[in-house]
């Protein structure tokens, strides 16, 4: 049993369009699943508004909430126009993740093309909003105040420690999603060794097994400040590009 | 037959990447403890940093984990 098999995307809908190969795979479905799942939450959950919230409506005032204090510890006031932006894209990752620690769903989140898609929007955010609001001033975010002679040791570490933030924020939700579930099977392939090796070994098989119940708490942990820290970091980006390094 | 095998052992060796992750994480959640146990009132503001610390030590782990699969899948 290989533990990497599970990351496979296989076409469901084939379909090919210009030479592109546009199939409508198992994350396509998954994907539509979880923004479905994340709408069909919200809707239901404010339609029968109450001065008292219910279990629902407090659910989605908590997240709501959460949201708003993490953008304005973070961005400040000017940080509320970015609120539908950081909380769509809390909730989506938040949602994958959850999604995937069901057994059998394929995980949206442990694919590259999908976090490096979002960081790849966030930087893009970024960068315009920058320009937006400083026009060209925006670059001097990458001049930090320093004597002139160490400015041309640190202008380029700031623009390559700007340019590799996409990257290390795709690459921090995708390997650890991809590194959780791959851990997870390879537990899982221990209980069917140790199962079907037979005599004390069957009656070992069960030390994994609880073994992979911690993991998946811990794996509940990791989806949700995973989530987070991909919102957290949005919202600092989001912070340099609105109030440079002077802080709000 | 060798290049495979070359490969399998730079794969193992990417992992090295978590020593450096270990020592990182170990040292966030120390100095967090340590902090927060001398100024318990001043420790939950505080937690936006360490989960921020935390996932920016944690990455930088995870690259060794992503340049050992970029090793054994091209």
């Amino acid at each position: 049993m290989n533990p990497m098999e599970q990351f496979r995307v296989t076409p469901l809908v084939p379909l090919h369009f210009a030479g592109y190969d546009i199939s409508f795979t198992n994350q396509a479905l998954v994907m539509c699943l979880v923004v479905g799942a994340i709408s069909l939450f919200m809707m239901v959950a404010v339609t029968s508004r109450q001065l008292v919230p219910g279990r629902m409506q407090s659910l989605a005032e908590i997240s709501y909430e959460f949201v708003g204090n993490m953008i304005h510890s973070a961005a400040g006031e000017a940080g509320y126009r970015f609120f539908p932006f950081v909380f769509a894209i809390f909730m989506f990752v938040l949602a994958s993740n959850f999604f995937g620690l069901i057994p059998g769903i394929f995980t949206v989140t442990s694919q590259i093309a999908v976090t490096f898609s979002l960081a790849a929007l966030v930087i893009l955010t970024v960068i315009v909003t920058g320009f937006m609001t400083h026009g060209i001033g925006f670059l001097k975010l990458f001049v930090p105040k320093a004597p002139f002679v160490l400015l041309i040791l640190l202008v380029p570490i700031e623009v390559i420690s700007f340019l590799t933030r996409p990257i290390s924020l795709s690459v921090r939700l995708f390997a650890n999603m991809l590194a959780g579930h791959t851990m997870l099977k390879v537990f899982a392939g221990f209980v069917i060794g140790l199962g079907g090796a037979g005599g004390i070994l069957s009656v070992l098989s069960i030390a994994p097994m609880f073994l992979i119940v911690a993991v998946s708490a811990l794996e509940l942990l990791v989806a949700f400040l995973q989530a987070y820290v991909f919102a957290i970091l949005t919202c600092i980006y989001l912070n340099e590009a609105l109030h440079l390094h002077d802080h709000h | 037959m060798e290049l495979a095998a070359a490969k399998m052992i730079g794969a193992g060796l990417a992992c090295i990447a978590l020593v450096g992750a270990g020592i990182g994480i170990g040292n966030v959640f120390g100095s967090y403890l340590s902090g927060a146990l001398r100024n318990p009132g001043a420790a939950a503001s505080q937690t936006t940093n360490l989960l921020l610390g935390f996932a920016l030590c944690e990455a930088t782990g995870l690259f060794g984990l992503v340049i050992a699969l970029i090793i054994l899948f091209t």
